[in-house]
């Protein structure tokens, strides 16, 4: 049973942090280059505008979600498990949702480096 | 890709890594705090070495955001992991703590990653980008 609501915090990790850096990264894709709006706005403008964009606070709102599911998660097991599988199956679900949701050209390439980050990740935490 | 978005890869990566350290030492010297005691969670960003690193994680923040601005998800993720191979010589040479066999092997898988994506384009041309994006929009909330 510990086993089984660990497993299913790390599923809503995964899902919740895959959710939040899909909806981050569109909502910065919405508002375009910010280096350059700070050039011609000015800063102040920069974070008005970011805090204001819907699509940014929903994932903070996921990655705050995230955060929770995983201090749930290490109320059910250890660190050495939680945190390397969260975070490389988590590397492969962005690389999945980031094609589908945000349309990118995930080639061989990108593949390869999320596969190879996603082990090394693994093998990093154990 | 110019040198002010290397730097800001760059920022991604040095600001995460650090704050992540000043965070572990931190909460080190703060001990374990028991789930029933969560309350004490709150008052731990008060300590000089968590407030540090907090500060530090808002720079990382900024830096991820402002390159998610320009790079896509699956650039930006991949490149900037390379925050794990920083953290293990932190860990180990600042820190001191025990950097296993198994963990270099892994430090060398992450490095590759980012070799990897490094040689590709940053982001993906959309050639109808405003026609595209409503769509994506509802998908992304779905």
């Amino acid at each position: 049973m510990r086993d089984l609501y660990a497993w299913l915090s790390i599923a809503a990790i995964v899902i919740a942090s895959t959710t939040g850096d899909v909806l981050l990264s569109h909502a910065m894709k919405q508002i375009g280059d910010l280096g350059e709006l700070r050039r011609r706005r000015g800063l102040l403008h920069v974070i008005a505008r970011v805090v204001t964009t819907p699509n940014f606070l929903f994932g903070l709102l996921a990655m705050t979600f995230a955060f929770y599911s995983l201090l749930m998660a290490l109320s059910w097991q250890d660190v050495s498990l939680v945190a390397p599988a969260s975070a490389s199956l988590t590397f492969i679900a962005n690389a999945v949702a980031a094609r589908i949701f945000l349309h990118e050209r995930v080639d061989h390439r990108r593949w390869i480096a999320a596969l190879l980050v996603a082990g090394g990740v693994a093998l990093v935490a154990i | 890709m110019n040198l002010r978005k290397y730097l800001v890869l760059l920022g991604v990566v040095i600001f995460g890594a650090s704050g992540d350290a000043l965070l572990s030492r931190g909460m080190r010297q703060l001990g374990e705090i028991p789930l029933n005691h969560w309350q004490k969670l709150l008052f731990a960003v008060l300590h000089p070495w968590v407030a540090l690193g907090v500060l530090l994680l808002m720079a990382f923040f900024a830096c991820y955001m402002t390159a998610l601005s320009w790079a896509d998800l699956t650039y930006v993720l991949p490149a900037t992991s390379i925050g794990y191979v920083l953290l293990a010589f932190i860990a180990k040479f600042l820190l001191h703590e025990n950097v296993s066999a198994t963990r270099w092997v892994g430090i060398g898988l992450i490095a590759a990653g980012v070799g990897f994506v490094a040689q590709g384009p940053a982001l993906t041309h959309h050639p109808h980008h405003e026609e595209v994006q409503p769509q994506v929009l509802s998908r992304g909330k779905a």
